[in-house]
């Protein structure tokens, strides 16, 4: 079904997804706010969003299987690279929903505005994997961004959550500057704001020693970097994460992650692939330091938020091996490495809220000593989310496939990434020194006489827990539907510049499989 | 007139960014924020002479999203008063690793 996103009618109908789910968005925060606050009214508006999420992933989906297809040109894509992103974002949006029905009824957080708040900035990341024009991307990120500096803060009776919130803020207004200015200089070098003719007139007059072309890619790296927390632009990161209520910190770490770094890789292959000899130096470092300093500091965290929040920024330099890859195949690893860390993520954080006490006091390693014998299936999940994160065969489940295709699209790139493939390797090595610490606690660490009983945790909250590891775990096994996916879901660059290694490899059919 | 323009913006933007980074009164970061935002809105009308109208409706774009920054910004800036009772961010120091 082709659509012509050139024309108004084509253009709404390429937007049904994320129109629905700003109506039905719209439609919550009326209902939120017709009734006075209530623990029950909080849970019924919750209840409705999880809906909403449901029915706009049934519209992707319908997308997906109609193989709705756009002409290049427009302001927004109707490809399976914005779709797959969308189920990403959508499946993080669902867990987080869920998980926080339980943890505000527990926290005492009245607030059913949240679950609106939370819809809202998904509306934004939607935009952001279908942008196809920097205005578009910047209003995406705004979207987004405003409404998660709200939720970082929706805890109004914790000064953490305010703390949180205000650092969050100022560095994202902050880096959101520096996105902005990137953007008007790459503006005033091509003279367009659409990624498709800046493509074309970057690779046409060979702008790539253009030094206001390079400024703005330089800005906008800044300004993605703050974005995706990669070092050294991670410095909020932890202290964000730890302050945030935990369901919001999962939200963060997994679908506010992966929108920024979806619109970054349309934006680096799509406009800038015809410079890429030019940032590809620069994307490079940002993944190996990031990839060495978010590992090692993580080895040293003793409180759990924190220690996901380092391991986030690790994985974020993960991600960008991917990246720096270029190729359709590195594209398509980084959708699959997105969807299999955003799983093992929410889930995660998800058994933190399960076994979190209120006030979100007992948030060390340590707390979760003994979990074995306490709650034996919680403690399987959560080795399954850890091994995950690490990338463990098997019991790791698609965290393992996800590594090994990232790994696969870098060295099968033109230009084979081997220095930072052994770095994935060696910086994988040294993750297992924390991860594995958290396992290890659970198993073999006595539970100590004066710790607090454990709470019951919540029907949503264990369903959704036991549905990510059962996922994880499945996919591991059977991994060809969702490889297959991934594979045709890839960013194609615009342009035939020789410069643009994109254009030569593409991931043969077989290859994919030999993962396992 | 449009190198002037950029230059000006220029500077502009690095006032903004040397205050974000160098002082510790949120109020005052935030002010410098809406400096940098500004100085972009400059650069965009600046180039907008060159390359035509859309550069000027990117600036109404960014003039409304700042103002919803801006009324989300001060609220947080509020609800972390009313814990600390200052919006010095020395003050502000209970997270930390």
């Amino acid at each position: 079904m082709p659509i012509d996103v050139t024309l108004p009618g084509g253009l709404t109908l390429a937007l049904v997804p994320d129109l629905i789910l700003m109506a039905g968005a719209m439609v919550l925060m009326l209902w939120s706010a017709w009734r006075p606050d209530s623990a029950s009214h909080q849970r019924s508006v919750g209840i409705g969003a999880l809906v909403v999420t449901l029915i706009t992933t049934a519209a992707v989906i319908w997308f997906v299987a109609s193989g709705a297809a756009a002409k290049q040109g427009g302001i927004v894509a109707v490809d399976s690279f914005r779709w797959a992103a969308d189920l990403i974002f959508l499946l993080a949006t669902f867990i987080a929903i869920a998980i926080s029905i339980d943890y505000n009824t527990r926290e005492g957080i009245d607030a059913p505005e949240l679950h609106v708040l939370v819809l809202f900035a998904t509306s934004g990341m939607m935009i952001l994997a279908a942008a196809r024009d920097l205005m578009i991307i910047f209003l995406g990120i705004e979207l987004m961004s405003i409404a998660v500096y709200v939720l970082a803060g929706l805890n109004r009776r914790s000064a953490r959550s305010a703390e949180a919130a205000i650092k969050y803020f100022l560095l994202g207004a902050f880096s959101t500057a520096f996105l902005l200015y990137g953007i008007a200089l790459v503006y005033g070098a091509t003279g367009s704001t659409n990624l498709a003719v800046i493509g074309e007139t970057v690779a046409k007059y060979r702008l790539g020693d253009s030094p206001m072309l390079l400024a703005g890619i330089a800005l906008l790296l800044v300004g993605f970097g703050f974005k995706v927390a990669a070092a050294p632009f991670h410095m909020w990161t932890p202290d964000v994460y730890e302050g945030a209520p935990t369901p919001i910190t999962g939200y963060m770490a997994a679908a506010v992650k992966a929108a920024a770094f979806a619109a970054f890789l349309r934006v680096w292959i799509e406009g800038f692939s015809g410079a890429y000899l030019r940032w590809h130096l620069a994307v490079w470092w940002l993944a190996a330091i990031t990839m060495v300093l978010g590992n090692v500091v993580a080895l040293a965290q003793q409180n759990l938020k924190r220690l996901l929040a380092y391991s986030s920024i690790a994985h974020s330099g993960f991600v960008l091996v991917a990246l720096v890859a270029g190729t359709p195949a590195g594209s398509s690893a980084f959708l699959f490495y997105l969807f299999a860390y955003t799983l093992a993520t929410m889930g995660a954080f998800a058994v933190i809220v399960a076994l979190g006490q209120p006030g979100e006091s007992d948030l060390t390693i340590d707390s979760y000593s003994g979990l074995w014998n306490d709650r034996p299936w919680m403690a399987a999940a959560m080795t399954v989310f850890m091994l995950a994160l690490l990338g463990f065969p098997i019991v790791g489940g698609i965290g393992f496939l996800a590594k090994w295709y990232v790994l696969q699209a870098a060295l099968q790139a033109p230009a084979p990434q081997f220095k930072l493939a052994t770095l994935l390797v060696i910086t994988t090595t040294i993750s297992a020194g924390y991860y594995l610490q958290v396992v290890r606690v659970m198993y073999m660490k006595p539970r100590p006489a004066n710790a607090p009983a454990r709470l019951p945790a919540g029907r949503l909250t264990q369903i959704v827990i036991g549905a990510a590891a059962i996922l994880i775990v499945a996919l591991g096994l059977f991994p060809d539907s969702i490889a297959g996916f991934a594979q045709r879901s890839v960013a194609q660059p615009t342009t035939t510049a020789p410069a643009a290694p994109g254009r030569m490899a593409v991931m043969s059919p077989g290859s994919a499989g030999a993962g396992r | 007139m449009l190198a002037e323009s950029l230059a000006l913006s220029a500077v502009l933007f690095s006032i903004g960014a040397i205050g974000v980074l160098t002082r510790r009164n949120a109020i005052v970061i935030f002010m410098c924020v809406e400096l940098m935002l500004n100085a972009v809105n400059l650069t965009f009308v600046a180039l907008s002479k060159v390359y035509g109208m859309a550069g000027q409706v990117f600036v109404i774009f960014v003039m409304t999203v700042a103002a919803a920054e801006a009324a989300v910004g001060l609220a947080i800036i509020i609800a972390i008063f009313r814990h600390k009772q200052t919006v010095n961010l020395e003050n502000i120091n209970l997270l930390k690793g």
